[in-house]
Formats: C-alpha cells, structure tokens, sequence
C-alpha cells in the first residue's frame, strides 16, 4: 500500500496538468462562446508553440525567447483565424468545423515535415525545472508555479471579460452577433481578440506542458486540445471558470487512473466517458448558459 | 429511350471495369502500386460512402467511423482465425477464449452487426445531441472502444495491444469490389427509399421534419446504425487487405481522413465519395509519392523536397478545396450519362444548345 505522501504527490501532479488544461481550454471555450465553433486546430497551436520555443531558443538566450514565443503563437492563432474561418462565417456549421479539422491536419503534416517527425527535446528552463522541496517532498518548481500562474491568468481573463469594454464587447458579440454589430462593435475585431487570448494562454501552457514532458512531437496537441475541450464542454462552453473548474477535474482524475497499471490505458477513454456522461446528464454543462432552441 | 441508352452505357462500362480488373487480377500487375491503390481505394469508398450517409445526407455530424471499422475489423479477426491458428496468435493468453471459427462471408456481416448494435448503444444518448457535440462524443467513443479493446482484461478475447492475424483474407482482387459495390448498392437503395426521403428531410431541418410526421429519434437511429453497419464491413476488408490489425492504427487521423475523402467528392455525393477515394488513395500512397524523395535537376537539388512534403502539399490542396470549392468534386449531385453528354455536345457547335434551348421552352409531354 501506498503512504499518504505518494497520494499528495499524484494530486499536485494531477493539479498541474489540470492547469495546463485549464490554460488551453480557456482558448476553446472563448471560441465557442463567441463563433460557436470547436477549434480543432487550437491543440495543434499549442503543440507549434512547443516547436517554435525549441528552434527559438536554438539562437539566443530562453530568456529572449520565451517573449518571441508568445508572439509567434499569437500571430499564428490570429492568422488562422484569419485565412481558415473568416472566409466562412457565412457558411454552414459544418464547413467551419471541416475547415478547422483541415487546419488541425495541415499544422501537424508541416510540423511533421518541418521537424523530421521527431520527438525533439524541450529546452530546460531553470527557473520552472529546478527542484524544490516542501516538507519531506521533493518536487519541480513547475508544480507549484503551474497552478499559482494559471489562478492570476484566469483572474486576470475573467476581470477583462466583466470589467472592460472589450470583455463587454465580447459578452455581447456571444450572446448576438447581428445585435451585436448594430451597436456598433467590430465583431471581427472582437474575434481576432478571442483567437489573441486564447493563443497567448495556449502558449504560457505550452512553455509549462512541454517543460515537465519534456520533449515535442508533431502530434503533441492532438490530446491535451481534445480533453481541454472535454473540459470546456464540462465546465458548461462558453464559461471560463467552468472550464478552469473541468480542467482540474479531468486532470486530477486522469493522474489517478494513469497510476494504477491496470486500468493505465483508460486514461484517454476517462475523459471521452466523462464527456458522454456530462451531454447526457447535463447538456449544458456544470456552468453552461441554457440555449432557446431557434426555428 | 434515353432509359435504354445511359441502361446501355452503364452496362457497358461495367462490363469494361469488371473486364479491367480481372485482367490486372490475373496479370503481373497483380501485385503492382496499381492493385493496392484499387483495393484499398474499393475499401475506403465503402465507408467515405457510410460517413456521407450521415454526414451528406441525414446532417449528423458523427466523427467515430473508426471506432466502427475497429470493431468489424477485430470482430472478423476473433471469429474467423482458425482454430490450429489461435494458440500462436493468441500466445500470451493460452489461445484465447474463442475456440470456433466462422466462414469469411458470416464474419463480414458479423461484423456489420457488432458495429451496428455498438451504434446503437451509444446512439441511445448521443444521437439528441446537436451537431459539434455530437462530433466530439462520437470522437470520444471512438477513443473509448480504442482505449477497450487493448485493454489486457480482455485480451482472451481481444488479444490485448497485440496484433491479430493469420484470419483468412481474400485472393482475388475483385473481392474488395464485389462486397463494396454490394453494399454501396444497398446504401443507394436506402438513400432512394421513404427512408432517405426522410433522412434529406433532417437534413435540411430538424424541426419541419418533425413537423411533417418524421419520427426523428427512429430515423437518427436507422442512419446511424446503417452507416456503421457499413463501417463495420468496411473496417473487416481493410483488416483482410492490410492481413493483420492493430487497435493503435484505428485513430481519429483515420476518421479525419475519411471525412476529407467526402469532403472533396462532395458532401451528399455517392458517385462523388467513390471518386474521391480513388483519387485521394492514388494521390496519397502513389502519385504523389515522388514529393517525400529528394530529387536532382542537373545536379541541382529540387528545394522543399524532403520525407513528409507530401502530406504538406496534401492538407494544402484540401485546405483550398475547403475554402473556395466547398462543393467539392461532385457538390450534391450523382454521377449521370445525361450529364456526361451534354458536357461532350455542348462544346460541338451551336446545334447542340439550340436543342436545348428548344427543350427548354416546350413543355415536357
């Protein structure tokens, strides 16, 4: 049997991955809030993230790198946006979500190409891989700052949505686009804004997955971007803190289930259970704003 | 009149095709690029035909077709493996728990049904979800039986992650044509009945549909189980074309692709899936095979051309068949002689659209 040290451990594991979801399911849920729209290609930004820190800080310093990274991916989200969905915001549900699948597989064909196929080694970032020790624990910085990081981001993001005029903007740009644009607000602005937050926090999660798995593959993103949206689908779409709250659940349950070699391989399956079982149960979610049906 | 001819026509170009194909199955050719890309690309049109069935045609959105062709492919593999056979396949489990073997052509509608009566489970909760939900919880499932059956509880049965073989395959290239024609025949039949009258309804929408007396859940259900049905057979003939199978290779990159087969021959399009898989598996396993080698040009090395370019050069094409030909090869349409005529006459002088034009305006009799 295992001591209560080694059940601790699993949980600030488990807390660290559910941040890392959190980080790049916020970028879903913001998405769907506003372009009802699932963002297949936002694992793959998140995985492109981790490759443009690899072959970054190959040139100069982690330090100088580390901003560059975050404005390479943004620029990335944004022009996805921008050449992939924009053209078909009139166009049916499903050519959108196609689109996004053709982008999603585009990212990791040229990573593949680009890279060799490779699992490329992360760089070590000292200040997030050194080790420190808590009572009779030894465990990476990035276990505590991963966490501590993603409750002033979500504070930060949750403050812009309810106390600024671009957060008011977005809220209403959510609720009616064609109200919405009658009031005057740049409803493409707003969403260029959307793909520049949920980017950048895709990249910050980036910098912290990749350091604690420590190396990158093309198909990196694939995973974390479906669970974080099994999370964003939990928490109730279109809700950061029920994201935020998903994402934990999924990730403490997930570290759980990866430790018991038995049922190890379920891991993936948990999250898509999980997920058939919240649409069943709750089709709107924990925190989910319910939806008039429209005819 | 016309009837007659495109009758004519139909059977004559089946004829050629039949003819073209026992000459590679008894030639050389048999085991050249050429017959793998046919029969792989007879298999993949029988399920991009399965998917577009919901997709193109009932307006679900459903992203599990290989969870479904996982499970024809290993139910197959676990009924047919001889039994002399299952003590070396089945090693780490004492030569599993199944000690009977069945006929190929019982296998292959076994498992349609496995697919089929799994669609169904699994219809009962998330066939009333709305389009991208039910995307995902299709694309979760598919993980869920992925993550199942190499589960090493049930490897007596499963065999665990390990690889199946050793069931019987086909010997005749006509094989994969004949079982896909069958059942992309039996999908047509559907599409043309009350039934895909009713599917094109839901299509188009949900709330008249229901409306005008269709009874939603039954039909959502009919096309789901159908299309897995397929699926399922689809899966068992990829499994006897590859002689083994593997859960890891059933990913949703698989579905993924699948759906871009129907994408580019058109989404509500039979004729145009079948084109579209035959183009899209020459292009990815053949012709376009030269851009993953390095070539030289009087000494001069080609820039770009490196293992993977392919693929780049690939999601590229459907990126822009995506964004400006959303039709794709065939949009809605059914391949046609009709069709094909007037494309050949309308070039040829001015005769040919002045008949047209004088069709136009009398009245049909």
């Amino acid at each position: 049997m295992h001591d209560f040290s080694y059940y601790i451990q699993l949980l600030l594991a488990g807390i660290t991955v559910g941040s890392l979801y959190a980080l790049i399911a916020i970028g879903y849920t913001m998405v769907y809030g506003i372009l009802r729209l699932i963002n297949f290609a936002h694992g793959d930004i998140f995985m492109a993230a981790g490759f443009f820190m690899i072959y970054i800080s190959g040139t100069t310093s982690i330090y100088v790198s580390l901003p560059i990274v975050l404005i390479l991916t943004v620029v990335l989200g944004v022009a996805v946006e921008r050449a992939a969905y924009r053209p078909l915001r009139e166009a049916p549900r499903m050519s959108v979500m196609i689109s996004a699948i053709g982008v999603s597989y585009l990212l990791q064909n040229f990573a593949t190409y680009y890279t060799g196929g490779l699992a490329r080694p992360y760089p070590v970032i000292p200040f997030l891989t050194r080790e420190v020790t808590i009572g009779s624990m030894t465990v990476k910085a990035l276990t505590i700052i991963t966490p501590v990081l993603t409750v002033i981001l979500v504070v930060a993001l949750v403050l812009l949505i309810k106390r600024t005029k671009v957060g008011m903007a977005m809220r209403a740009v959510a609720k009616d686009q064609s109200t919405a644009q009658l009031m005057g607000i740049k409803i493409n602005n707003v969403i260029s804004i959307t793909f520049v937050i949920g980017s950048f926090l895709a990249a910050v999660g980036s910098v912290l997955y990749f350091s604690n798995y420590e190396q990158v593959t093309p198909m990196a993103g694939a995973m974390p971007g479906l669970k974080a949206f099994v999370a964003a689908v939990f928490g109730g779409i279109g809700s950061v803190p029920g994201a935020v709250l998903g994402a934990y659940v999924i990730g403490i349950c997930e570290t759980f289930i990866k430790a018991n070699n038995d049922y190890a391989i379920f891991s993936n399956a948990f999250t898509f259970a999980l997920l058939i079982l919240i649409l069943v149960l709750k089709p709107n979610g924990l925190f989910g704003e319910k939806l008039a049906e429209k005819v | 009149m016309k009837q007659k001819r495109y009758l004519l026509y139909s059977l004559v170009l089946a004829a050629l095709l039949l003819a073209a194909l026992i000459a590679i199955d008894n030639s050389s050719l048999k085991s050249s690029m050429l017959s793998t890309i046919l029969q792989k690309g007879a298999i993949y049109a029988l399920v991009a035909v399965s998917l577009n069935l919901l997709n193109g045609f009932t307006g679900l959105f459903s992203l599990g077709q290989a969870g479904f062709m996982l499970l024809g492919a290993y139910t197959y593999a676990i009924l047919t493996i001889p039994v002399e056979a299952r003590s070396s396949v089945y090693q780490y489990f004492n030569g599993g728990l199944v000690q009977f073997s069945l006929p190929v052509v019982v296998g292959l509608i076994a498992a349609g049904l496995v697919a089929a009566f799994f669609a169904f489970l699994i219809g009962l909760p998330v066939l009333r979800l709305k389009s991208d939900y039910l995307a995902i919880a299709t694309l979760g499932f598919a993980e869920i039986i992925r993550a199942l059956i190499q589960w090493n509880t049930l490897g007596p049965i499963t065999n665990g992650s390990n690889i199946l073989r050793k069931f019987p395959t086909y010997s005749s290239l006509l094989f994969p044509f004949a079982v896909s024609a069958v059942c992309i025949g039996l999908v047509v039949l559907m599409i043309r009945s009350s039934y895909g009258r009713a599917f094109k309804s839901i299509r188009e929408d949900e709330i008249a549909a229901e409306a005008m007396g269709i009874n939603l859940a039954k039909h959502k259900m009919m096309a789901f189980c159908t299309s897995s049905f397929f699926a399922g057979v689809g899966g068992a003939m990829l499994a006897m074309f590859q002689q083994s199978v593997q859960a890891k290779y059933f990913t949703s990159a698989m579905t993924y692709e699948i759906l871009l087969i129907v994408v580019i021959g058109g989404i509500g399009s039979v004729t145009g899936s079948i084109i579209s898989s035959f183009l899209f598996v020459a292009c990815s396993e053949w012709w376009l095979r030269f851009l993953d080698a390095q070539h030289y040009i009087g000494g001069v090395k080609v820039p770009l051309l490196r293992s993977g370019f392919r693929m780049v050069v690939f999601s590229i094409v459907i990126m822009v068949i995506v964004l400006f030909y959303r039709r794709g090869i065939m949009g809605t349409n059914e391949f046609s002689w009709g069709a094909i005529e007037k494309f050949i006459k309308a070039p040829f002088g001015r005769k040919a659209r002045e008949e047209e034009r004088k069709k136009v305006t009398t009245p049909h009799e």
